[in-house]
């Protein structure tokens, strides 16, 4: 039971919440020791699946297991099993940190001493020291996230769930979250990370698993399921419009015949398989032809494009 | 992988140890005493809380032995043979055990919206400590707020008549009819979905139970139905017994006043626990 190569395993699960579809029949996979991002918009049920394997929801059907541990029939054994940083911080405001990482320890039956030992460790680790013995309601929301982190740690979980572990984070807070997730990963912990943004799930996870409105729509490698996407594309607005058409011509091929000029604003968009690389070869080939360029810009897909892309709709969320 | 299986397997085997009953008996305590110092902690570092729990009881104790007491004062000491205010106070001791309660139903409102709970119930720990260790705290924190009432009541010339042995029951029993009480706050407080609700919801039952009772007036005053009602309710037999301790009298509903602590907690104990449990499946 404890040999499986799959950490965590999600097989038809269901759930609703009275006439609202959370999950429509969700079967995924997690290998152990590899990160699974988990990539969908708002609502799409990325928390109801996280809530389910981490015992605080029951499915309505289908099976979830964590280390092998059924999670409905056995849930106190799952608990010891993972550690889960929710969508919110889950916190207490008005303990300091130090307590509120001793009080997780003692919750997980850990002796008082080793509690206070690895409460200390994990607050150097998420350069919390400082803060240690501060109320957590005077923490900025890059430090309660750390901290709502190291609590998911205080046992060394074997398997560790992240709801949206940087959303609403600043740019800065959320590479410093990256660096931290990739040690865990590199400890050799399994890790189920959820997220909204492409980049975040491209950055961090082995395997990524595309959900939308309670369904499994894609799954793959970052790889794999960019072949699958839509491409990266330059666009492209020249100074003077008599130049447009000239443009155009010399852009065609660099878009494999896809490139298109739209006549009443100037723009032309390069559909191209390498963002960057595809910048450098359109100013390359405009300067070539002497065009003066106005504007140029590369705009790489959005979750919405791939999801246009996998569903043929938007999504679900505003 | 073998590190991992060799662990698992430590956990496993740690799970169903705890599975037999004295190992969960030792558990549910030792997470009760990790949740009460938790709840605490809350109001060592926000003593206002604590404030507002004795604000309102100071209140009444002033406003019915200074403004009311004058008219009805007089009339109540002749019926009771005692001050006014040594048969007020006994009362304000048993309301002011009685309303801290409200603290519960708010503190788990909150723990319960903001997602504190959803800590707790993903750890190996006990349910029910969560629920436990927020009456507990809540009793501790009663032996200060009725403390603090006893010393206002000085200060107006309350005094105990009668033995040692006799107020100190009379204490000692307003802090487990408190506790008693905390589980109906308790499965408030589990029941509601915000802790604003929490505080009305908490208020709004105690308060007619309170006025229809011989905390502030003896139910011999009152008239028919309502004389009945406040008669056999059991605010008002818990007031008379604690009033008839302290004064040194015969405490001749002491029997039912225990029944009534034991059913409460017996029915909702069971109920906030079960709701708990249930909320959020
Ligand atoms: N407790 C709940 N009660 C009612 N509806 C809910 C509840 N939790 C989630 N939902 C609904 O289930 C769907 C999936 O939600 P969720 O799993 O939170 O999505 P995500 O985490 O991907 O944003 C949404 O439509 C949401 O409104
Ligand atoms: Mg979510």
């Amino acid at each position: 039971m404890g040999n499986t190569p799959y950490a965590v395993v999600v097989d038809g699960v269901k759930k609703s919440f009275g006439s609202v579809t959370a999950l429509a029949g969700v079967s995924l996979k997690a290998e152990t020791g590899k990160v699974l991002g988990l990539l969908g918009p708002n609502g799409a049920g990325k928390t109801t699946i996280v809530r389910i394997l981490t015992t605080l929801l029951q499915p309505d059907a289908g099976t979830a297991t964590v280390a092998g541990i059924d999670v409905v029939k056995n849930p106190g054994a799952a608990r010891r099993i993972f550690g889960l940083a929710g969508q919110y911080p889950a916190v207490d405001e008005m303990l300091t940190g130090r307590e509120n990482l001793n009080m997780v320890g003692r919750l997980y039956h850990m002796p008082r001493q080793l509690a206070k030992q690895r409460a200390d460790e994990l607050l150097e680790r998420f350069a919390l020291t400082d803060a240690a013995n501060r109320p957590i309601r005077t923490y900025s929301g890059g430090m309660r996230r750390r901290l709502d982190l190291a609590a998911a740690l205080v046992v060394r979980p074997q398997v560790l769930f992240l709801d949206e572990p940087t959303t609403g984070l600043d740019p800065r807070t959320r590479m410093e979250l990256w660096d931290v997730i990739r040690e865990l990963v590199a400890d050799g912990a399994t890790l189920l990370l959820t997220t909204q943004y492409l980049e975040e799930a491209d950055a961090l996870a082995d395997h990524i698993a595309i959900i939308d409105r309670g369904l499994l729509i894609a799954e793959g490698t970052a790889d794999q399921l960019k072949g699958r996407l839509q491409k990266d594309v330059v666009q492209v607005r020249v100074t003077h419009p008599d130049h447009a058409q000239s443009a155009y011509e010399a852009l065609k091929v660099l878009g494999n015949g896809s490139t298109q000029l739209d006549a009443t604003s100037g723009w032309i968009s390069v559909p191209v398989p390498h963002g960057p690389q595809g910048l450098v070869e359109a100013v390359r080939l405009l300067d070539e032809r002497k065009v003066a360029i106005a504007d140029i810009s590369l705009r790489r897909p959005s979750l919405d494009d791939v999801f246009l892309t996998l569903t043929g709709k938007p999504t679900a969320g505003e | 992988m073998s590190e991992n299986v060799i662990s698992l397997q430590t956990a496993i085997e740690a799970a169903a140890k705890e599975q037999t009953f004295s190992e969960r008996l030792k558990w549910f305590f030792l997470d009760t005493i990790e949740i009460t110092k938790r709840n605490l902690l809350h109001y060592v570092r926000m003593p206002q809380l604590i404030f507002f729990s004795f604000i309102q009881p100071v209140i009444f104790v002033l406003l019915f032995t200074q403004v009311f007491g004058g008219a009805m004062g007089s009339a109540i000491s002749a019926l009771y043979g005692t001050d006014y205010v040594n048969y007020l106070l006994p009362g304000i001791f048993v309301q002011t055990a009685l309303v801290s309660g409200v603290a519960t139903t708010v503190g788990l409102a909150a723990d319960l919206q903001k997602g504190m709970v959803d800590r707790f119930r993903s750890l190996p720990m006990s349910r029910a400590a969560v629920l436990t260790g927020r009456t507990l705290a809540d009793s501790v924190r009663s032996v200060f707020t009725i403390t603090i009432m006893v010393l206002v009541g000085s200060l107006l010339g309350f005094r105990f008549s009668g033995t040692f042995a006799e107020s100190a029951l009379a204490m000692v029993l307003c802090l487990l009819w408190g506790y008693s009480f905390s589980w109906v706050f308790a499965w408030i407080g589990v029941v509601v979905k915000d802790p604003e609700t929490a505080q009305t919801a908490g208020f709004i039952w105690v308060f007619p139970l309170q006025f229809a009772s011989s905390i502030f007036v003896p139910s011999q005053t009152m008239t028919g139905f309502l004389q009945w009602f406040a008669e056999n309710q059991p605010l008002t037999l818990m007031a008379n017994t604690v009033r008839a301790l302290i004064l040194g009298r015969p405490a001749d509903q002491l029997v039912p006043v225990i029944l009534w602590m034991v059913g409460i907690v017996a029915v909702f104990a069971p109920l906030a626990v079960w709701q708990y449990t249930r909320r959020t499946k």
